[in-house]
């Protein structure tokens, strides 16, 4: 046997081992997704479900509505509002998460070796409960008659409950709550590799502790503080549970809208297309994200 | 000559680096370590001075507090006349080369040089000409653009020194900066580094555990032992006329003898009655002899020894000599000479009793 026959087969028996991965990617990944990109474009069913007669109503809905007497055309409000209160909170999410994230990270990164380990364990602990739970333990630590605003009372810094459940505040703690732990690992995992020498050379080299974290530790955990909020960002904007629980009925967000849209709203088109629309934004996100990161390498 | 105390200065000479009873005490109650215990020193104006010892003796510390990386527990640091001992390291005009580089790995070469002007807020073209400067100085100017990481370890040493120099800082610390370099490229940038002190006139204070990178770089040389400082001088003095038996043997190969001093002279152990210059010591004393000191010859004539074993070591050859009394010492004889001496034989040695060191036992 020749040598290229071998590699041939190698190559071969390559694409053949990798088919079992490649079949689960095309159905279990683009499968779906193509099924919901069709549905945007197919005509809304008469209870649920859809017509198979091609249609732009879901997409057309998404950002226009139409009189229901006299049919003039006008701006969604209550959809882009949504669609803007979901990116606000994500990011502000995001925000929150790492200014708690990298506090706690950089602490348990700088404990000695056995510790980091109990430490880590501590972050980890809220996977093993149940969402829901988790979101209702959330709920009565906000709620009016709750541990807080009872806390707060009994101390005498409020005279009557403070209204945090059902508003965005209720949202932001809820969903901070959850996504820290994805913001601390990454975060974690980064400064764990930094070389905490630098510090010393930079505060040698006439940088103030300000200047320190601006010049030499965040630039250097950046691969961290990308995956973080990658990781806490995406989840937030499709958030679904947290907002429903904590925010209410009317503080929707995109999630809780599609939902709508397949359940009581028995509109399957306009779900699908939006989405759709979450994907694109979730994609568009993550494009300007590399773009931003990319640009400013070591030569800027 | 003079001899110099302990931190002791030279006259009209102005002090880079002044540390008075400086003492650094780690944890408190019984898990207290004392890392320096009272070290006084001053190091002068554009001097070449090194701080040697073994590891653990103290001497990084003191570098450390000269850096302001360590508060010291007890003492207090000048720099040029100004108490340093509390000023934060980002407000000393003190640079550090440090072991392990410490370069910035998402900056470029030149970033990096600059980084230090750039935090004392000086124009970008003032930044980058004094880059361009330094990067010459190093000669590296074709690797400005370079990561760190894309370099060879001597090159990554390079820029280490040319950071610390960039901001032209009154003194320059270097803490064992060529222990990660093989020994050629050791060879090299130890004469770099003379040649860079000597160019810039900056003051150097160079620690090291190598006492023959101390002995050929150094104005003077501060040894150190256990959280103390035990001698200063030039390295003529450091090796010459060493203070106690530890800096003896720290410095160089040295033979030791025990001898009791007999009017005179100092009896040691085989009877021999040695004509040492004698300073007043009485009772037990210790010999400090160098392997270069002892001069081979025909039996009969001085200190009859037997040659236990002999070692070719190119230049010279190492006699291993054993004497009457069970004691040995090495000699160190040119390889001309070598052929001699066989394994068994005995010998007659003398010694150059002058340059022989009494030290208290």
């Amino acid at each position: 046997m020749n040598q290229s026959g071998g590699q041939f087969s190698k190559g071969v028996s390559g694409w053949l081992l990798s088919t079992p991965a490649l079949i689960l990617l095309v159905f279990a990944a683009s499968g779906p997704l193509l099924i919901v990109a069709l549905y945007s474009v197919l005509e809304k069913g008469d209870y649920s479900g859809v017509r198979w007669v091609l249609s732009g109503d879901g997409w057309f809905r998404v950002l226009f509505e139409r009189d229901i007497f006299d049919q003039s055309v006008s701006l969604a409000d209550a959809n882009l509002s949504i669609f803007w209160r979901s990116v606000k909170l994500s990011i502000t999410t995001t925000l929150i998460t790492f200014v708690l994230g990298l506090p706690t990270a950089w602490f348990i990164a700088t404990r000695p070796a056995k510790a980091r380990a109990f430490w880590l364990f501590l972050i980890t602990i809220p996977f093993w409960t149940n969402l829901v739970i988790r979101t209702f333990a959330i709920m009565e630590v906000v709620r009016n008659e709750g541990i807080l605003n009872t806390a707060l009372i009994n101390i005498g810094l409020i005279p009557q409950p403070v209204q945090i459940m059902y508003t965005d505040t209720a949202v932001l703690i809820g969903m901070a709550y959850v996504y820290l732990p994805l913001m601390v690992l990454p975060l974690y995992a980064a400064i764990d590799r930094f070389d905490f020498r630098l510090i010393e050379a930079g505060y040698d080299l006439y940088a103030s502790r300000v200047q320190v974290l601006r010049g030499v530790i965040l630039p250097i955990i950046k691969p961290g503080i990308i995956a973080g909020c990658i990781l806490v960002f995406i989840p937030s904007l499709g958030a679904y549970v947290t907002p429903r629980l904590l925010g209410g009925g009317k503080n929707m967000m995109i999630g809780n809208f599609i939902e709508l849209q397949f359940g009581q709203g028995q509109n399957w088109p306009l779900g699908a297309a939006l989405s759709t629309v979450l994907l694109l934004i979730v994609v568009m996100s993550l494009v300007v994200y590399t773009r931003v990161s990319s640009r400013d390498n070591p030569h800027g | 000559m003079q001899r110099e105390g302990l931190g002791e200065r030279r006259l009209n000479a102005n002090i880079a680096v002044d540390a008075r009873n400086v003492g650094k005490i780690y944890g408190t109650g019984n898990d207290a370590v004392t890392a320096l215990g009272d070290v006084s020193i001053s190091i002068e104006e554009g001097e070449f001075f090194t701080l040697l010892g073994p590891s653990g003796c103290g001497k990084t510390t003191l570098l450390r507090c000269i850096a302001g990386f360590e508060t010291p527990t007890s003492g207090t640091i000048h720099l040029s006349g100004q108490d340093i001992t509390y000023t934060p390291p980002y407000q000393r005009p003190v640079n550090t080369v440090f072991q392990s580089y410490a370069l910035f790995p998402h900056l470029t070469v030149a970033l990096n040089i600059g980084f230090g002007l750039k935090m004392q807020g000086k124009p970008a073209g003032d930044v980058a000409r004094a880059v361009a400067r330094v990067l010459a100085l190093v000669k590296l100017e074709d690797f400005a653009d370079r990561l760190p990481q894309h370099l060879s370890g001597g090159q990554q040493q390079r820029v280490a020194l040319a950071r610390a120099l960039a901001p032209e800082p009154q003194v320059l610390l270097l803490d064992e900066p060529l222990s990660a370099l093989d020994l050629k490229l050791r060879k090299e940038m130890q004469s770099e580094l003379k040649r860079l002190q000597t160019e810039t006139g900056i003051t150097f204070i160079f620690v090291t555990h190598d006492q023959e990178e101390a002995l050929t770089m150094s104005n003077r040389i501060g040894v150190m032992s256990q959280g103390a400082l035990l001698q200063v001088g030039t390295p003529h003095e450091i090796y010459e006329h060493p203070v106690n038996r530890f800096v003896a043997d720290f410095i160089g190969e040295t033979n030791f003898l025990d001898g009791d001093v007999d009017g005179t002279r100092v009896r040691i152990g085989t009877g021999d009655l040695l004509d040492v210059k004698l300073d007043g010591q009485t009772g037990p004393v210790t010999l400090a002899i160098r392997p270069e000191q002892i001069t081979l010859g025909a039996s009969g004539g001085g200190i009859d020894v037997t040659v236990i074993e002999k070692t070719y070591m190119g230049t010279d050859t190492h006699y291993t000599l054993g004497l009457s009394d069970g004691s040995q010492m090495i000699a160190r004889v040119p390889s001309g000479f070598a052929g001699a001496f066989a394994l068994g034989d005995t010998v007659g040695i003398s010694i150059d009793s002058k340059a022989v060191q009494v030290l208290k036992s």
